[in-house]
């Protein structure tokens, strides 16, 4: 059933959060903090190339350490055949997958793991790498997207040959997939336009940064039983992919997710579980392992880098008659970019009527890519947004005006098929124009940008329980690992249908043992498809209520009403009785049918798709180029704010992530491919001090396929801020910083090549 | 009959680059079996690693989704997130 706004009491309001307590006390039991007696470290010996072929692999030196019990390399682990599977965050090949985990014949990427050891220690696993003599032969390397593509690149995949083009290509290439989209008549368009802009992008991969690295504790149990603790957005896909990976039965696997510090899409595939658990194999002990801040930035996934090409073309009146995209999103070493979504997002905030998006998947001698809060949406929106902005400079309109007067609304149909229905953009349009950081003047010297983004959201495969204790306290249980507050609105969903406090609650994340398959934490979907699942077990747990209250009253279930967290006679024809309270009927549920409990696993349809605007200030310091932001606006179209300070947490988290992006983010790497930046210090993510406060608004277009009205939050806000930045960079200085980061290295470079100073 | 869409290059492989042909059918399940029938591999392909937009909504898993002869059905990349 869907919830009728003005009577909620708790769904709206700002409960104390329920993991607060255990993450400041430091109680709280994240990957790296499980312990097992006799456990043993695993560490992993990586690639220092680019990309060399391997010739051998001796252990022999380490396995003689004392202290060492043993060491994998591929060969313990099966040969998978190319095979897709959709587990994690998008479509997964397990051949690949495997390969990232443990190189296979050949390292694509300094870093890739090539063999991994255990002992009882941490120093004499260290030392036992060492004594690992791995015999390379070092290939040619490539980094670079567009050199990738070049004829003459070096090949990562012998076996790799472009897809989604005709006739098939006989020879092999890094570039894994075109990807081509249209609407309309592109040439056409641009012959009906009178004002044309084009424009050149490029992004770096940026890493998700998440403070927490990867972590696991694993044992594989003498008869095969196994147990996996570990920092993840899904135990189930962590139990799936560990299970293929290994030729093992999913269900001798139980995968627990720990406490999580941070994942943003980048925790949504393996790395460590599957040598760990290998290793316990071999040992027949717990294994730990955990990587470093160093391994984290050399081995495991960033998202794209890209560069990018944008024409659009306008009436004088500005309406905008034709756009055309070309993206070509660097994979890292295996196919798997974000490179659909990219090309389904760039324009999807607009109704044009020709349209024509190119894109391309390439691989290179980089880790393989991860998802990142709204994969590849928000590399194509920083040129597309770029562009929009230079097309309302070129026109003399309003950059919002021009938004407005294009946006999309309830019926328009994307470029990629499916038509808007019950979105709010135009109401996130709105709102940003109405804002007091719109109204305000800019001081002398600051520029001010806009943007806007858009990312689809998910729903799919949840599961959620709900328990009622014996004194009438409620328990829930999830499927789903919380990152963003889903024990909260997950617990405050239930509390609302039960018209219990939001405290009365009490809301777990479920091992793979105790609730049924859920899908990753990711695409925004865990409080729009679990909150549903756990929405309709606790609507089950009131139907058992109220039939208990029946059986004790001796009416039937359809004469009593719920209402204030207590069972009431549904009128005066159902007799005199007193309201029995939820605690009344928990304490005789033994005597009236046993436990009153409910589990419901839905496959979740009809997430509605979220809009944001964004608005930044900046100034820029012309003698060293940095930028500093000084006022920051990031509306947002959340359908219904369940707990209002998590979702306004997630929109100031994602938006300082992408001024992260903008403004200091990338990996850099030497002549031979090797990462020369893999740390904080050097890897500049944004802290409190270079940020002001990130101002909120929400927008609330409820989404009526949600019984709440929610619509994922996540990761709108990372869509818009990198051309938010630029725009407002644009607007101060003059100058379209086209290529990120708008670094104080760039900017200053920029500067003086506009005063003639280069 | 139901319209169905390639969207974007993605299955055009297995149509001959054919975009666009009615399949008479009246639930999401059967559609795929017909074009599994017509063009073999794609039903296949659908089933395991599209999603689907019927008349505008997008399904993640549109298996048990009732088509109209109306209907307009755009096949499209599965979309996850991060």
């Amino acid at each position: 059933m869907n919830y009728v706004p003005s009577d909620l009491k708790v769904v709206g309001t700002r409960p104390v959060r329920p993991d607060g307590v255990d993450k400041v006390t430091g109680r709280a039991q994240f990957g790296a903090d499980m312990v097992m007696a006799g456990m043993l470290w695993g560490k992993v010996k990586r690639s220092p190339h680019a990309h060399a072929r391997i010739v051998s692999i001796d252990a022999s030196k380490a396995l003689k350490l004392p202290g060492v019990r043993a060491v994998v390399t591929a060969a313990d682990f099966p040969d998978i055949a190319s095979e897709e599977a959709f587990v994690g965050e998008g479509p997964m090949n397990f051949r690949d997958l495997s390969r990232n985990c443990m190189a296979r014949d050949k390292a694509l990427y300094e870093g890739h793991a090539v063999a991994a050891v255990a002992a009882i220690s941490q120093a004499i696993a260290d030392q036992a790498l060492d004594r690992i003599d791995v015999k390379y032969e070092v290939l040619p390397h490539v980094i670079d997207v567009e050199a990738a593509m070049a004829d003459d690149a070096p090949v990562l995949h012998d076996d790799l040959f472009t897809g989604g083009v005709e006739p098939k290509p006989t020879k092999p290439s890094n570039i894994a997939k075109r990807v081509y989209f249209k609407k309309g008549d592109i040439d056409a368009g641009f012959e009906q336009a009178d004002v044309i802009v084009e424009g050149r992008y490029t992004t770096e991969p940026v890493h998700q940064a998440y403070i927490e690295p990867h972590a696991c504790l694993c044992f594989y149990g003498a008869d095969g039983q196994s147990t996996i603790f570990s920092s993840s957005q899904g135990q189930f896909m962590v139990r799936s992919y560990v299970a293929k990976l290994l030729g093992m039965d999913i269900a001798n696997i139980r995968a627990t997710a720990a406490e999580i510090g941070g994942g943003f899409g980048g925790k949504t595939l393996v790395y460590l579980e599957p040598l760990a658990l290998a290793l316990s194999k071999k040992t027949g002990r717990p294994v730990k392992m955990q990587m470093t801040r160093e391994e984290v930035f050399r081995a495991s996934g960033p998202t794209s880098g890209a560069t990018m090409e944008v024409k659009l073309g306008a009436k004088k009146d500005g309406t905008i008659v034709a756009a055309q995209h070309v993206l070509k999103y660097q994979a890292g070493a295996f196919p798997g970019s974000p490179i659909q979504p990219g090309c389904m997002c760039g324009f999807a905030m607009y109704d044009i009527p020709n349209v024509e998006v190119t894109g391309y998947d390439v691989v290179s001698n980089r880790p393989k890519v991860a998802a990142y809060r709204a994969p590849g949406a928000p590399i194509a929106s920083f040129a597309v947004e770029c562009a929009m902005d230079d097309l309302a400079r070129k026109l003399g309109k309003d950059p919002i005006a021009l938004r407005e007067q294009n946006g999309a609304r309830n019926g328009t149909k994307t470029h990629y098929g499916p038509t808007h229905q019950n979105i709010g953009f135009l109401a996130t349009l709105e709102a940003a124009k109405s804002s007091a950081h719109w109204k305000s003047p800019l001081k002398p010297g600051q520029g001010r940008g806009i943007a806007t983004g858009f990312w689809f959201n998910i729903g799919g495969e949840s599961c959620a329980s709900v328990h009622v204790a014996e004194d009438g306290s409620v328990s829930a249980v999830s499927g789903s690992p919380d990152i963003g507050g889903s024990r909260a609105s997950i617990g405050m969903m239930v509390a609302e249908v039960l018209q219990v406090p939001a405290e009365r609650v009490r809301t777990i994340v479920g091992d793979t043992s105790t609730i049924g398959f859920t899908h990753v934490t990711g695409g925004s979907r865990v409080t729009f498809a679990t909150g549903m699942a756990a929405t309709m077990a606790a609507e089950k747990v009131v139907e058992q209520l109220k039939a208990r209250a029946a059986m004790i009253w001796e009416i039937t279930p359809d004469a009593v009403d719920w209402r204030d967290g207590a069972a009431h006679p549904a009128g005066t024809n159902a007799g005199a009785f007193d309201p029995l309270s939820l605690s009344d009927i928990a304490l005789k549920a033994a005597r009236t049918g046993g436990p009153i409990t409910s589990e419901v696993s839905v496959n979740a349809q009809g997430a509605g798709p979220g809009f944001g605007v964004h608005i930044c200030d900046v100034e820029v310091d012309k003698e060293t180029g940095h930028v500093t932001i000084v006022r920051y606006t990031a509306v947002q179209d959340v359908g219904r704010a369940i707990h209002p300070s998590y979702v306004e947490g997630q929109i100031q988290g994602g938006a300082a992530q992408g001024i992260g992006w903008a403004l200091n983010e990338e990996y850099i790497y030497d002549k031979n491919g090797k990462m020369d930046n893999a740390g904080f210090l050097d890897y500049r993510v944004p802290v409190a001090s270079d940020l002001p406060l990130i101002e909120t608004i929400m927008v609330e277009v409820p989404n009526p396929r949600h019984p709440f009205g929610a619509r994922g939050v996540g990761e709108v806000p990372i869509v818009p801020p990198m051309a938010a930045v630029g725009n407002a960079i644009r607007d101060a200085i003059g100058l379209r910083m086209a290529s990120l980061p708008m670094s104080p290295p760039k900017v200053r470079a920029a500067l003086d090549v506009a005063n003639g100073d280069d | 009959m139901p319209k169905v869409v390639i969207s974007g290059s993605s299955c055009q492989r297995f149509t001959g680059g054919k975009s666009e042909f009615e399949v008479a059918a009246t639930t999401f399940r059967r559609l795929v079996l017909e074009l599994e029938q017509r063009f073999p591999g794609l039903g296949k392909q659908v089933e395991d690693s599209m999603a689907v937009a019927i008349d505008g909504e997008i399904y993640q898993d549109a298996y048990a989704a009732v088509l109209k002869p109306e209907s307009e059905i755009y096949l499209i990349p599965k979309i996850g997130g991060g």
